[in-house]
C-alpha cells in the first residue's frame, strides 16, 4: 500500500509540471500585457516596469526563473496588486474558498448520500420522487439557484444578507447553492449503483437468511460507493478551490472570482498561483480517491497493483 | 447507414416506452425546431429595442414580457436557444469525433500502445479543464467556433473511455472471432461488426454529453466569456434576468425555466437510453 501511494505521488509530479508549463506558455500568448490600462502608460514607464519585473527577458529565461523561484516557494509579486506577493494573496483568497467549499462539500455528501440511500431502499412514490428531485438538481445551474435563494431568503424573508462575506451566516446561502448540483449528482450515482448491488445475488441471499434491510444495504454500499468516490475527486477539488459562478453571484472574495479577474488582467504570476492551487488539489484528490477505491474494493486494489 | 437507421429507430422505441420520457423527447423536439427556425416563430427581431416600454410585464403583445431595453423576452429565448443548442450539438459532435476515434484506435492497438493511450486520458482527467477553457476563451477571443472546439476538446475523455471498453468487449466476442477465422479483413470487421455495435453506445453517450456541454457554455456566458451581445444565449439571458429579478422577475423566470427544462429532458432521455440494453440497438 505504501509503495503504491509513493508511486502515485512520484507519478503526479510530472503531471503537475506539464500543467504549469502549459499554462505558463499559454497565458503569454494572450494579446495585451499586465500593464495595459485605460490610460496608456508612456513607453519609458512601460519599459521600466517590464524590466523591473523581468518581463523583457526571453520566454525560456522567464520560465527558468519562474521554476527557480518556485523551487523555494516564491511565486513572485502580483502585477496588478502592487506590493503584494502572489502567495500571500492566494493564501488569503483560498482561506475564504476553502471555508465555503468545505461547507458545501459536507452538505453535498450528507444530503446526496442520504437521498441516494433512501431512494435505493425505498420503493414506488418516494423513490421516484427523489429520483426526479436529483435529476432536477443536476439541471438547475448555480446561477439560477443562487438568485432564487437570494430572492426568497434574503429579500422576502430577510433571514440572510443577500451578498457579501462579513458575518458567519453569510456562508449559508452560497454553500447551499454550490452544494446542490453536487448533492444531486452524488445522490444519482449512489442510488444507481446501490440499487444495482441490492439486486445482486449476495444481497438477496443475505435478505433471505433474515438479515435486516439496513445491514444488507450497508454491506452493499461497500461496493456501491465506488462511483461516488471517483466522482468526488474532481468534485471536491472544484468545490474547495472556489466556484467562479457562486462567488460572483454572492460577491465573495474567493479564489474563483479572483482567478477570472487575474486572467482578464493578464496578471501572469497570479494566474500561475491560482492554477497551481487548483492542479495540486485535483491531483491530490485523485490519488486519495484511488486509495479509497482500493480500500473499498479488493478487486480494484489488485488491478492497481496494490499489495497489502 | 442502415445500421444507424435501425439504431435510431430502436432508440425512439425506448424513448417512447414510458410517457414521461416520451413527453420530454417531444418537448425537446418542438423547442429545438422552434429555435432552429426562430425567424418564423419569433414575433420580433432579436435585437429590436423599444426603450419607450422598457421592462414591461408579460402581456398580449409580449407573452413573456420585455427586458430592460424593451426587447421581447420570448424572441430572445428562441434565439438564445438556437445558440445554446448549436453549441450543445456542435461541441458534442467534436467530442464524439475525437473520443470515439481515440477510443477505437486505443482498443485496436497493441497492448502497450493501448495502455499508454489510456494513461494519457487518465492524466488529462487531472487537468484543470474549466480553467483551460476559460483561458482559451480569453486568449483567442470569443468566437462561436472556438466555443465549440474548446468545449468539445474538454468533453471527449469520457467518450474515449467508454468507446474503448465497448470495442474491447466486441472485439473478443465469438462472432467477431468467427468472422476473422473466415477470412474477413480488418476493415470488413470494423464495418460489419464493430461500428454497428458501437453506434448505440455512442448515441447514448452523446445524449448525455449535450446537457453538460450546454451547462458549460452557459457558465461561460454567465461569466461574460461566451457569445457576444447582442446575440443572446440562455446563459446571458439568465444572467441579465438575475440582475433585474426584483423589478422584472419574468426576465429571470422564463429563460431559467426553458434552460432547466431542456437540461432536464436531455438528461432524462439519456438516462432512459443508457438504462436500456444497448446491444439490442444494432440488431
Amino acid at each position: 500500500m505504501i509503495r503504491y501511494v509513493l508511486r502515485r505521488i512520484i507519478c503526479a509530479v510530472p503531471v503537475f509540471f506539464i500543467i504549469i508549463t502549459a499554462v505558463f506558455f499559454m497565458v503569454r500568448f494572450v494579446p495585451g500585457g499586465p500593464f495595459d490600462r485605460e490610460r496608456q502608460l508612456s513607453p519609458e514607464t512601460l519599459a521600466a516596469l517590464n524590466a523591473y519585473y523581468g518581463l523583457d527577458d526571453s520566454l525560456p529565461v522567464q520560465y527558468l526563473r519562474f521554476l527557480k523561484n518556485l523551487s523555494h516557494g516564491d511565486l513572485g509579486p502580483s502585477y496588478k496588486y502592487q506590493n503584494r506577493s502572489v502567495s500571500e494573496l492566494v493564501r488569503e483568497k483560498a482561506k475564504v474558498s476553502l471555508k465555503l467549499g468545505g461547507a458545501a462539500l459536507a452538505i453535498a455528501l450528507v444530503a446526496g448520500l442520504a437521498c441516494g440511500a433512501v431512494s435505493a431502499m425505498g420503493r414506488g412514490r418516494l423513490s421516484s420522487a427523489l429520483d426526479a428531485a436529483s435529476l432536477a438538481g443536476i439541471c438547475l445551474p448555480a446561477f439560477v439557484v443562487g438568485p432564487v435563494l437570494i430572492w426568497i431568503f434574503s429579500l422576502k424573508l430577510g433571514w440572510f444578507n443577500a451578498m457579501g462575506w462579513r458575518e458567519t451566516s453569510d456562508i449559508v446561502l452560497p454553500s447551499i447553492t454550490l452544494a446542490l448540483f453536487y448533492a444531486a449528482w452524488i445522490s444519482k450515482l449512489f442510488k444507481d449503483s446501490e440499487a444495482r448491488e441490492l439486486a445482486k445475488d449476495y444481497s438477496r441471499t443475505a435478505r433471505a437468511k433474515g438479515e435486516s434491510a439496513m445491514r444488507v444495504a450497508a454491506e452493499a454500499s461497500k461496493s456501491a460507493l465506488s462511483p461516488v468516490v471517483s466522482y468526488l475527486a474532481p468534485a471536491a477539488a472544484g468545490m474547495l478551490t472556489g466556484s467562479f459562478v457562486v462567488e460572483s453571484i454572492f460577491n465573495i472574495p474567493g479564489l474563483g472570482k479572483f482567478f477570472i479577474s487575474s486572467a482578464l488582467d493578464s496578471d501572469y504570476t497570479m494566474i500561475m498561483g491560482c492554477v497551481m492551487v487548483y492542479a495540486a488539489f485535483i491531483i491530490c484528490f485523485n490519488i486519495l480517491a484511488d486509495i479509497a477505491l482500493a480500500l473499498l474494493n479488493p478487486r480494484v486494489a489488485k488491478e492497481l497493483g496494490v499489495r497489502k | 447507414m442502415k445500421a444507424s437507421l435501425r439504431a435510431f429507430r430502436a432508440l425512439l422505441s425506448v424513448v417512447f416506452s414510458d410517457r414521461h420520457t416520451g413527453a420530454c423527447f417531444i418537448f425537446l423536439a418542438i423547442l429545438c425546431l422552434a429555435c432552429m427556425f426562430a425567424e418564423f416563430f419569433a414575433p420580433y427581431p432579436f435585437a429590436e429595442q423599444n426603450l419607450a416600454i422598457g421592462a414591461s410585464a408579460p402581456c398580449a403583445e409580449h407573452i413573456f414580457g420585455t427586458d430592460i431595453l424593451g426587447r421581447d423576452v420570448f424572441t430572445r429565448i428562441l434565439y438564445g436557444g438556437r445558440i445554446s443548442f448549436a453549441v450543445g450539438f456542435a461541441a458534442t459532435a467534436v467530442a464524439v469525433l475525437i473520443g470515439a476515434c481515440y477510443g477505437m484506435v486505443s482498443a485496436l492497438s497493441p497492448r502497450r500502445v493501448d495502455s499508454a493511450m489510456m494513461r494519457l486520458v487518465d492524466i488529462a482527467y487531472a487537468l484543470p479543464f474549466t480553467i483551460l477553457v476559460i483561458l482559451l476563451m480569453i486568449i483567442f477571443g470569443r468566437s462561436l467556433w472556438l466555443i465549440f472546439v474548446a468545449i468539445g476538446a474538454v468533453e471527449w475523455l469520457t467518450m474515449a473511455r467508454i468507446v474503448r471498453g465497448m470495442t474491447l468487449d466486441i472485439k473478443s466476442r465469438q462472432f467477431v472471432l468467427a468472422s476473422e477465422a473466415l477470412g474477413q479483413g480488418f476493415w470488413g470487421i470494423m464495418r460489419l461488426h464493430i461500428l454497428p455495435n458501437l453506434i448505440g453506445t455512442i448515441l447514448v453517450c452523446a445524449t448525455l454529453t449535450v446537457p453538460s456541454v450546454m451547462l458549460l457554455e452557459s457558465f461561460l456566458s454567465f461569466l461574460g466569456l461566451g457569445v457576444q451581445a447582442p446575440l443572446p444565449s440562455w446563459g446571458t439571458l439568465v444572467k441579465e434576468g438575475a440582475e433585474y429579478m426584483l423589478d422584472a422577475p419574468w426576465m429571470l423566470v422564463f429563460p431559467a425555466f426553458f434552460f432547466s427544462a431542456t437540461l432536464y429532458c436531455l438528461n432524462r432521455v439519456g438516462a432512459k437510453l443508457s438504462a436500456a440494453d444497448l446491444r439490442r440497438f444494432s440488431k
